[in-house]
């Protein structure tokens, strides 16, 4: 969906407010809120996809090869994927 | 008849590839401004994989009606509607007649919607269980989904009837003169179980795949169902964020928040609890809204878990259904 | 064809409804508007109407539930009175700020205290802010009429807002009236399915009930404010629709032999009727008196209040309410607001009449036209005994 622009005039805001673009929440980038990160370790990883499911914000994504990674645009570093990883192959990184 | 099926372990039998096979489609997206390691939403985001793309959402307003429609951003890829506090059950009525009238009428597609009604546990045990005991007692074919974090968080952590014994809140605060909140949690799904309805259980995040076959199955009845979710809240509870996950776990292996349900009046646990139960203190330990309680103090609530665990077992052992 | 019957006003009113095919109907019974959803109820049971009717728990439920429904597409309707209205009352500003075209009857009620469960506009003008249509019926013709109208009023994509009908409590309500009830043949020309401008349905998801925070709110609210002032036009052409096909008229102020008329008086509702007679009765003694009988409420008819004054002298502003420590009764308030800045206009006059259910009879009118002119300060208790 384009940018739009904002804030909207008056003739812009859409009637009762309504939202029909589902899901764009994802323009607003929370990972700037985080103070630290999670860094995969593929080679302790046993791509059970624990980290993918115990997301709150849904950014853990899965790639060709089965091995996880968090978008870091939404990553908020909460650090629930490295608690709950069981081989211990997450490990949190403080942001730089 | 009582219930023979083995409840799941939690640990030898734990299904760990079982998140591989869970719908990859999210119907509730990044960029939802809750506090990191929110419970809450992560529950959200997992009862939505479970119910799939033909389900109508009516929320309460509260902590997960903020956090993910701030206009003219939304989290929401299902058709969701939000109107007031006290009110979702009814409007979720509303949401449910309209949808069958319409299917009815030919007017929408000939295809079954599943309304859910969500709402925290303000919106669900307070203010709004007027609106949730009329709606289960009339009947309507509507899942009602509370997410407990145990005090009305959104508008600053005060004291809801969830709140468990001895938790600190802003407006049940513990101090010198006193112990926190002084009374114990209302038991909400035995408040369901007494309305006659179908299908009752709890459930939490901790434990997903549980939690979404409790929501797959509540689904599938074309009739009233209600579950009670406890959403770890780190930020209100004075926890780490990372703990999330762990303090679900706790609060089900201390016996605090068993997880069963309710079919029909049978009583079943879903996840088996350790035996004998691991002491509450493991649980409270975790967090400060628990941090100023004496050994004398948790030593009651000890004993409370333990009643309320007896409880529970008793009905688990002897139960009756109420169908044929 | 219409036919003629007497019935109830309340009755007549839901079969009313009943015609216009709502889907879901949620209401609480309060005294005095109880036989409109009970009727209604009747009708559904009957196998007369297809709608799920929703004995729904509490006022606040009643119009959520009709949020729900609406939000869905589906025709929704409810009924209420005074205290049963103060109760849904943080659901109104609601599900007009979410443009859902709700309709509701309101059976106009005194608001306690004392209780008090007569007649009067205490309920209907506690909500003139929260941006619902409004239309006051003065008999029973005007109810059913008004009911039917307000569906398509409040449907039309230009306007998209909730409307209520205002019929007087008993005065009304319990009131058996000739009066012509369209057939169905008619009402369903008239009246097509409702095409909402968005719907709760997973083949087109929406957001509905989003927060607005402050850099947002104002705009929200200046869409709406303009929707209900843009409206009017919308109601106009309903009015001429509905004279055309059923022959009786409409329109935003009546007046009632005020040609020529030095002292007019204005009312609201049933008590209109009353009104006329007094009326009637003085210009046969000679008596230059006139009758405006306002019936849109919301949006405020501006225009039309202009024009209707024009060369009066004196307008008793009647108000079946008190706006207790306010600068008058909230019709007088409004209008003498909405007169201000014309150069030329009538003085203004307040009575307060009516309150929780005292019989307002002709002399009484008649009295309070020869009283004209007397000074009264900014608003007055009619016959308030003390």
């Amino acid at each position: 969906m384009a940018q739009k622009k904002w804030p909207e005039t008056w003739q812009e805001v859409t009637p009762g407010c309504m939202i029909f673009e589902g899901g764009n929440s994802r323009e607003y980038h929370t990972g700037s809120w985080r103070a630290q990160r999670p860094v995969w370790d593929n080679a302790k990883c046993i791509k059970c996809g624990i980290c993918y499911i115990f997301c709150p914000e849904a950014c853990v994504k899965e790639d060709a090869q089965g091995y996880f990674a968090a978008d870091l645009d939404y990553c908020k570093g909460c650090g629930i994927c490295a608690h709950e990883c069981w081989p211990g192959a997450i490990t949190m990184v403080e942001e730089g | 008849m009582m219930s023979t099926a083995k409840p799941i372990s939690i640990v030898e039998n734990f299904e760990i590839y079982a998140p591989k096979l869970v719908d990859k489609e999210e119907f509730f997206c990044s960029g939802h401004r809750a506090c990191q390691g929110c419970g809450e939403a992560l529950a959200i985001r997992l009862m939505c994989k479970a119910l799939g793309k033909d389900t109508v959402i009516a929320n309460a307003t509260g902590c997960m009606e903020v956090i993910a429609t701030p206009y003219p951003a939304t989290a929401w890829t299902l058709p969701w509607i939000h109107v007031a506090f006290p009110c979702a059950a009814a409007v979720g009525a509303g949401v449910e007649a309209g949808l069958k009238v319409l299917r009815r009428k030919g007017v929408n597609p000939d295809r079954y919607i599943k309304t859910v009604t969500i709402g925290g546990d303000g919106g669900t045990v307070d203010i709004g269980l007027q609106a949730l005991s009329g709606a289960m007692e009339r009947g309507h074919d509507m899942l009602y989904v509370c997410f407990d974090n145990e005090a009305y968080m959104n508008t600053g952590i005060q004291r809801s009837s969830a709140t468990p014994f001895g938790a600190s809140t802003t407006t049940a605060p513990a101090g010198k003169a006193s112990i926190g909140n002084k009374t114990w949690k209302k038991n909400v799904p035995e408040i369901m179980v007494a309305h006659n309805i179908p299908y009752v259980a709890t459930a939490s995040p901790s434990y997903p795949i549980d939690f979404m076959n409790k929501v797959k199955k509540a689904r599938a009845i074309q009739g009233p169902a209600y579950i009670h979710c406890l959403s770890v809240c780190p930020t209100g509870w004075r926890a780490k964020s990372e703990e999330c996950i762990k303090l679900g776990r706790l609060a089900v292996e201390t016996g605090v928040f068993p997880l069963y349900e309710v079919e029909n009046g049978v009583y079943r646990l879903t996840v088996e609890t350790p035996d004998p139960l691991r002491p509450v203190t493991d649980y409270i330990k975790a967090q400060g809204r628990f941090r100023h309680l004496t050994p004398d103090e948790i030593r009651t609530i000890q004993r409370r878990v333990n009643l309320e665990y007896r409880k529970l077992m008793n009905k688990v052992e002897h139960s009756l259904s109420w169908t044929e | 064809m219409s036919k003629r019957i007497g019935m109830e006003i309340a009755l007549a009113t839901a079969e009313a409804v009943a015609l216009c095919r709502p889907d879901v109907i949620a209401a609480y019974p309060i005294t005095p508007n109880t036989h409109i959803p009970e009727h209604l109820s009747d009708i559904v049971a009957e196998g007369r109407l297809d709608a799920e009717f929703i004995c729904v728990e509490s006022e606040h439920s009643a119009m959520s539930a009709c949020a729900g429904a609406s939000g869905t597409g589906a025709r929704a309707f409810t009924a209420t009175s005074s205290q049963g209205l103060l109760y849904m009352y943080e659901v109104l500003g609601i599900v007009s700020s979410m443009r859902l075209p709700v309709v509701m009857a309101i059976g106009n009620r005194a608001i306690s205290g004392p209780i008090n469960i007569w007649n009067d506009h205490s309920d209907i003008m506690t909500m003139r802010d929260l941006g619902w249509l409004s239309l006051f019926a003065a008999n029973g013709q005007e109810a059913v009429d008004m009911i039917i109208q307000a569906f398509k009023i409040a449907e039309d994509p230009a306007v998209q807002l909730p409307i209520n009908v205002n019929l007087d409590g008993f005065q009304l309500t319990h009131m058996v009236e000739a009066l012509f009830l369209p057939d169905e043949k008619e009402v369903d020309r008239f009246l097509p399915r409702r095409k909402p401008y968005a719907a709760l349905h997973p083949d087109h998801p929406v957001t509905m009930g989003a927060l607005g925070m402050p850099d947002i709110f104002t705009e929200a609210t200046k869409a709406r404010d303009q929707a209900l002032v843009d409206s009017k036009k919308v109601i106009l052409k309903v009015w001429k629709e509905w004279e055309k096909q059923f022959g009786r008229r409409y329109e935003p102020i009546e007046a009632y032999k005020t040609k020529g008329a030095d002292v007019v008086m204005m009312t609201m509702g049933s008590m209109g009727e009353t009104a006329e007679i007094a009326v009637d009765e003085l210009r046969r003694e000679g008596v230059p008196v006139g009758l405006l009988k306002l019936k849109l409420w919301r949006p405020f008819p501006f225009e039309e209040m202009k024009k209707a004054v024009r060369g009066v002298k004196t307008l008793i502003v009647t108000d079946r309410c008190c706006s207790l420590g306010g600068p008058g009764g909230p019709l007088a308030a409004e209008v003498r607001s909405a007169l201000y800045a014309e150069a030329e206009r009538p003085a203004i006059e307040n009575v307060l009449i009516g309150l929780g259910g005292r019989d307002v009879t002709v002399n009484d009118f008649k009295q309070m036209f020869r009283q004209a002119g007397k000074s009264r300060g900014i608003y007055e208790f009619y016959g308030v005994r003390g």
